[in-house]
């Protein structure tokens, strides 16, 4: 048994600030081109009713991608290398 | 049943008369341009629509090369996912079936690729036997780029974004991969009769 493995309520805290963050502030680095950057800087798309797609200014690559899903959110990251919040 | 009852596409899906959209649908008269990113405008002449994947050997086809396909009209309705539908809607393009004429291939799936890195998976059964084309015309004008123009596949039976705009090629695979959509949040299939719009649906 390894003793320092919680459960997933232990990250609630940190987690909940995390995802709690100022975006427009919020600083990315590209998937695609490896380019940093704000979110506020970056460009978004608004489908419709699908949802929102975020992509890098420099090289077009999909950052963020948010589908609405009846009341609900489906967020993809896998555009960004990370985000740095707070 | 007459003929005319059933609806070519729907797979013999009977239509209720009175009730000409799916569930949930409403009529629409503008053409709505749904974009997920910024409108690519590849030249003609760099233009180039492949068949890959698990092919005997890829096909490949210039623009002229592809205009020069035998090409069919098709009248129908379209249903896009955010609930609009257009019906009676004109396009022009070139069958799959022609497409993938003398391909042997063991593939049950294909994946759609696109420009703009936008993709759509189907079964390879549901883009054969007459019931999808490359679209590049519409109401009898070049297909805009707003529109998915020089080309895009055209899958009327399944919800609109089955029918991938900037449309390259098709990729042949044994294994079903979600696509842009389908891999957030939006049903696999997408059948708009089934009202299959999200996962579980
Ligand atoms: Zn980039």
């Amino acid at each position: 048994m390894d003793e320092l493995r919680l459960d997933g309520n232990a990250a609630a805290g940190t987690l909940g600030e995390v995802f709690s963050f100022e975006v427009t502030t919020a600083e990315y680095a590209c998937g695609g081109c490896g380019k940093a950057g704000t979110l506020g800087g970056a460009a978004v798309y608004e489908v419709r009713d699908l949802g929102i797609i975020v992509r890098c200014p420099g090289c077009d690559n999909a950052l963020i991608r948010v589908a609405h899903n009846r009341g609900r959110y489906l967020v993809d990251l896998r555009g960004t290398k990370y985000l740095a919040t707070g | 049943m007459g003929e005319g009852f059933f609806s070519r596409g729907f797979r013999g899906r009977r239509r209720n008369q009175d009730t000409a959209l799916p569930p949930g649908q409403y009529l629409e008269d503008g053409f709505p341009v749904l974009s997920a990113g910024p409108t690519p405008r590849t030249p003609l002449e760099e233009w180039d629509f492949s068949v890959v994947g698990e092919v005997d050997e890829p096909k490949r086809w210039t623009w002229e090369e592809f205009r020069a396909l035998p090409s069919e009209e098709i009248t129908t309705d379209i249903h896009c996912v955010t609930k609009w539908s257009k019906l009676n809607t004109r396009w022009e393009g070139v069958s799959v079936d022609t497409l993938l004429e003398g391909v042997d291939t063991s593939a049950e799936y294909i994946t759609a690729y696109c420009d703009g890195d936008y993709t759509t998976n189907l079964p390879l059964e549901e883009v054969t036997g007459g019931k999808a084309w490359v679209a590049y015309a519409y109401e009898g004008e070049p297909l805009e780029p707003e529109h998915g123009g020089p080309a895009r596949l055209f899958v009327p039976h399944l919800y609109f974004w089955k029918s991938a705009k900037w449309v390259r090629g098709l990729q042949l695979i044994a294994h079903d991969i979600p696509g842009f959509w389908e891999g957030l949040g939006y049903h696999n299939f997408g059948d708009p009769w089934r009202e299959q719009r999200y996962w579980g649906d």
